[in-house]
């Protein structure tokens, strides 16, 4: 199945879609955005600060699928060292390293007028820290090393080590006593969120996660370009 | 209306700041990859230039090095 996701085969497609991808961005988060700052009700608590969660909430999830998707596809490389793999885990990287830190830096505006603090060394906000050096790490590791083979196994152990995060994010509200609220959106478990909020949540998630695949085919396509650029010398 | 969206109970502050920060991160990462997408693409092309004539026609044969010099015709700084 993996040969399906060959760069030569694929290249095709990911060359052509990034005008759409951005088309169809443009489009979702404009509706988003009339939805989020205009359209939807203000909190009976938080009054209108309550805005923030539609860039803030999206930002982080998508960081942890990011991540998630990169400790998955490290663990294929070192167990099949397959080179669709690496290059799609690479490319993955910079969106999720944006993504993570807007997380960080509009929750510590969040947690000003709603906690009275900017900051707070609270199990939830500081395992999102970690996961942000992570990503740092994962990405300065790609720019160290020179010897592919290297590169590919200090960088998936990184990735590997790093997944040992993600639970630790996702639970540390129920694990330990923090300022940060527990989820509000489950999959599995009715959602406690009002469908006027949800509804922008919703459309500005769909609208984050176009643009971190419009930000990873065009991450794809210079790796790919990179590596057919070193063939041109081999001719 | 307009100033009840910009001031928000004296949250704006916070509320535009975030988005501001949240847009302007989209922007800066958007360049960064676009300009290294175009720095390579202007790579392939001087390199491609250089090619005698039949290795020029082995690069246009495959199809990848062939979706390449499509692209890198099209986008231009």
């Amino acid at each position: 199945m993996l040969k399906n996701f060959e760069p030569n085969k694929i290249f095709a497609i990911t060359s052509k879609a990034p005008k759409y991808v951005l088309g169809l961005f443009f489009i979702i988060v404009s509706i988003g955005l009339i939805e989020a700052l205009v359209l939807s009700p203000e909190d009976y608590i938080q009054s209108h600060s309550v805005r923030i969660m539609y860039v803030h909430v999206p930002s982080a999830w998508i960081s942890l699928g990011i991540f998630s998707a990169i400790a998955t596809l490290s663990f294929l490389i070192l167990l099949f060292k397959n080179k669709s793999s690496i290059l799609i885990a690479k490319s993955l990287a910079p969106s999720g390293l944006v993504f993570s830190i807007i997380a960080l830096v509009t929750g510590s505006i969040w947690g000003k007028p709603t906690w009275g603090t900017w900051w707070a060394w609270d199990a939830r906000i500081t395992s999102m820290l970690i996961l942000c050096l992570f990503y740092f790490v994962y990405i300065i590791a790609w720019r160290i090393y020179q010897d592919t083979e290297k590169v590919n196994k200090v960088t998936s152990f990184i990735a590997l080590v790093g997944a040992v995060n993600l639970p630790i994010i996702k639970y540390s509200v129920d694990w330990w006593s923090t300022l940060h609220q527990p989820a509000s959106v489950s999959v599995f478990e009715k959602t406690s969120i009002h469908h006027t909020m949800l509804i922008p949540l919703a459309l500005m998630t769909a609208a984050f996660a176009l643009f971190s695949l419009l930000i990873f085919l065009m991450k794809y396509n210079t790796e790919l370009i990179k590596i057919k650029n070193k063939g041109l010398d081999r001719l | 209306m307009i100033n009840e969206i910009i001031s928000m109970n004296g949250y704006g502050i916070y509320v535009w700041s975030s988005f501001i920060f949240t847009f302007l991160s989209f922007g800066f990462l958007y360049i960064i990859i676009k300009t290294q997408l175009i720095r390579e693409q202007l790579k392939f092309n001087e390199k491609f230039r250089t090619l005698n004539a039949e290795k020029k026609n082995t690069v246009r044969s495959q199809e990848t090095y062939k979706g390449i010099l499509e692209i890198s015709s099209v986008s231009k700084i």
